[in-house]
């Protein structure tokens, strides 16, 4: 099959990396197919009638990159799965008592199912995205690595793709550094160059989450107490979705020494806020949790796990429990563990997978029986 | 990498130029180049063809000369009759109903709603069936409390469907109402002959018939004095301003004169590959139904409710196959709205989004039928696929 039998889709938004990423697959020779998905976006929040991956301006400036490349351009009418997926999954997060992150979900089902479907539908091979992330293949299958920028990698998102999705996938911009792919850009004339990276979440338009829940589902800013470890009431909170763990500020309650949030417990709707030195964690339970090669390297094996998508990895020690869910025990105790966010394991550069974080304790409270699960 | 094959069935969007059509034009580029109003050799050169032209326009509608205007386009000879006739009714006191149908081109439709809403005229729709065509009892109604104008699309673009001109502009002109028609989609096509239609006003535009986009030709029947909607200079007889485009002119013309002799010949051939195309999309697509009038349609013009599949999804998945064709809520930004047409002929807002349209040309042939019938059903088939999948 030469380059020009392989038909390659790119999900393109206008910005600097996936602008890139197509050039490069058109530069290699691949028949490339330009496609931006119209996603959901609250229509009722502060006039942003658009979805931030895919404004008017995003959809012109993917357009003309499509132009210049010589490639064809489509826009996937994606509004309706965006909603009843991602943006639900969000709300029901929220509603758990979780901190959702639904970008990984928006790759697990929308990108790499719903796009890819119809990319191979569309007689694809491929379907690119302008990630920071590698795949190579080797006895073991297809693996996941990180971008080769450290700064960039975007592996983290990714860990929810198995074998399936990794052979049908190309992330081209993994291969290079943020600052090379921006001179590329340039280079290629491409007026994007100077954009900035996109930051938060793209159905929230100009507003907050906050202000978006209070809509949504209203039931999740009920208020409700604050309480320490020891139940004892401090105050009222605003409803659990405004707070994160670890969070010190805006808790509205003085006390002799700083208070942070400890945990949500969803099922008194109570805020559980202690010292500092009642923050770490050094253990985790994930569920949901996905192998990228198909199954864990061992039941239980040494790695590094990172806990948030701007976080370290940490050093741990992973077990793989008789229900699929995966323990993670890290050398030192972490300080914002939060249940809803990703828990990725990695080898060296390579991501084994991940699962989404259910729980946290520590190892030193559950030998003396006092566990606090959150 | 384009696919293997093209083919072209758009030609209710556009056609390409005919070469003895360029071939007609070109000398009115470099050579033939001056102003046709100027007094002397080069501009006298310029009115003379463009007269000529008019004469060769005027035998075609069988009306005199002097009551052909060119015009920038379809669009613009929509607007000219239109607020000309507004602005008329305006002048002399009369009355202030625009009279049309749901279905207009956009040209007439927007026209229309902008005089209602910034100029306190008042728009009335004529119900229509569910071909799109008007229903002579409901026109009779919406005419008799008189109107300054009627104007009722000639074969409807998205549905292809033809109305009875001549039944509906003797309603019209009985109760005193100015008749105008947008016979864009009909050009080449169907009878222009004004005296047959009986219509004060017809809108032509040459791009729709082998000839350049840009240009235009509103008929206006002589005697009647419509205000023009672009003032300037005298140019057309002072019914719309602006240095005449003399080598689109006798563009325009020239592809009228062809279409017009070829016209039983070509139309004979539209109707071949339409219907072939017709029988294969409805015995090989499942869902697949044809909207607008079975018989009463444009030689060239096909178009399907695809029960289900987002036309959209569709386009896409022919372009990628090399095949052009269109539909009513076409739209680039995967925002999708119901076709405005097919919801005023009764389909559910559902229906109205699956809406698609092929038409069919001259150097179409029965292998680029064959192929587009395969490929729709291959595409159809893969999308109901993806959809039953995303069913939870």
């Amino acid at each position: 099959m030469s380059r020009s039998d392989t038909r390659v889709v790119v999900a393109m938004s206008g910005g600097v990396d996936s602008s890139v990423a197509a050039a490069l697959l058109v530069e290699a020779g691949y028949d490339v197919v330009g496609m931006m998905m119209r996603l959901w976006s609250d229509p009722t929040m502060g006039g942003a009638e658009h979805n931030r991956c895919c404004t008017p301006v995003q959809m012109n400036d993917a357009r003309h990159i499509a132009e210049k490349l010589g490639i064809p351009f489509y826009v996937l009418d994606s509004k309706d799965i965006f909603r009843e997926t991602v943006v639900q999954y969000f709300i029901d997060g929220h509603r758990d008592g979780f901190t959702p992150n639904p970008c990984l979900e928006c790759n697990r089902r929308i990108r790499f199912d719903w796009l890819l479907r119809n990319a191979l539908a569309l007689d694809a091979d491929f379907l690119a995205t302008g990630h920071y992330a590698r795949i190579t293949k080797d006895d073991g299958g297809w693996r996941l690595r990180r971008g080769v920028d450290a700064d960039k990698d975007q592996s983290y998102v990714l860990s929810v793709l198995g074998q399936e999705q990794l052979r049908r996938a190309l992330f081209p911009v993994g291969e290079y550094p943020k600052s090379k792919v921006r001179k590329l850009a340039a280079t290629l004339g491409f007026d994007v160059a100077g954009k900035r990276d996109s930051q938060d979440l793209c159905f929230l338009g100009k507003s907050d989450y906050r202000s978006f829940l209070r809509l949504h589902a209203p039931d999740v800013i009920a208020p409700g107490p604050i309480v320490n470890r020891d139940g004892l009431v401090l105050g009222q909170h605003q409803g659990l979705a405004n707070y994160t763990i670890g969070q010190r500020k805006g808790l509205g309650i003085s006390s002799r020494e700083p208070l942070y949030v400890l945990a949500m417990d969803e099922r008194r709707n109570a805020l559980v806020v202690g010292a500092r030195d009642q923050l770490g964690r050094d253990e985790l339970v994930a569920e949901n949790v996905n192998w990228v090669s198909g199954s864990p390297p061992a039941a239980s094996f040494r790695a590094d796990v990172k806990i948030r998508y701007r976080a370290r990895s940490q050093p741990a020690e992973i077990e793989v429990m008789a229900d699929g869910a995966m323990k993670a025990r890290f050398d030192q105790p972490q300080r914002d563990i939060t249940p809803g966010q990703a828990a990725v394991v990695y080898r060296g550069d390579i991501c084994l997978g991940g699962g989404v974080i259910a729980k946290y304790e520590n190892r030193s409270a559950a030998q003396n029986g006092s566990t606090h699960i959150a | 990498m384009r696919a293997s094959r093209q083919v072209y069935l758009d030609h209710s969007a556009s056609t390409p130029v005919d070469p003895r059509v360029l071939d007609a034009m070109m000398p009115y580029f470099s050579d033939i180049y001056g102003n046709p109003t100027s007094a002397h050799n080069q501009g006298r050169d310029a009115a003379r063809v463009i007269e000529a032209a008019r004469e060769t326009v005027a035998a075609i509608l069988n009306c005199r000369a002097n009551e052909i205007v060119f015009t920038g386009g379809g669009s613009e000879s929509d607007n000219l009759a239109i607020r000309g006739a507004a602005w008329r009714a305006r002048q002399h006191n009369l009355s202030a109903r625009l009279i049309t149908s749901p279905v207009e081109h956009s040209a007439v439709a927007n026209t229309i709603a902008q005089l209602r809403d910034l100029m306190g005229f008042e728009s009335v729709a004529a119900p229509v069936d569910r071909y799109g065509l008007v229903d002579e009892d409901a026109f009779v109604k919406a005419c008799n409390d008189g109107g300054a104008i009627a104007s009722v699309i000639y074969a409807n673009n998205e549905l292809g469907s033809i109305n009875d001109l001549p039944a509906l502009s003797s309603i019209a002109r009985d109760r005193g109402i100015l008749f105008h028609t947008d016979a864009v989609q009909a050009g080449g096509q169907l009878t222009l002959d004004v005296e047959r239609l009986g219509v004060d006003m017809l809108s032509l535009s040459a791009h729709k018939f082998y000839g350049p986009k840009g240009v235009g030709v509103l008929y206006i029947r002589s005697g009647l004095d419509l205000p023009s909607a672009i003032t300037g200079g005298g140019h057309e007889g002072g019914r719309r301003a602006g240095t005449q485009n003399t080598a689109f002119i006798v563009g325009l013309a020239r592809a009228l004169e062809l279409a017009h002799q070829a016209k039983a010949e070509r139309c004979a051939h539209f109707r071949l590959m339409r219907d072939r195309l017709i029988s294969g999309v409805l015995t090989r697509v499942p869902g697949a139904q044809l909207s607008g009038q079975p018989d009463k349609r444009l030689p060239s013009h096909a178009s399907f409710i695809i029960a289900g599949i987002d036309a959209n999804a569709l386009l896409m998945h022919l372009d990628i196959n090399g095949i052009a064709a269109s539909s009513g809520s076409a739209c680039m930004t995967g925002n999708p709205e119901p076709s405005e047409i097919l919801l005023a002929v009764g389909y559910t807002a559902e229906q109205a989004k699956c809406g698609l349209r092929f038409s069919v040309g001259v150097r179409t042939n029965e292998d680029d039928i064959d192929y587009t019938v395969d490929a729709l059903a291959r595409a159809v088939d893969k999308l109901s696929q993806l959809s039953r999948e995303r069913a939870p």
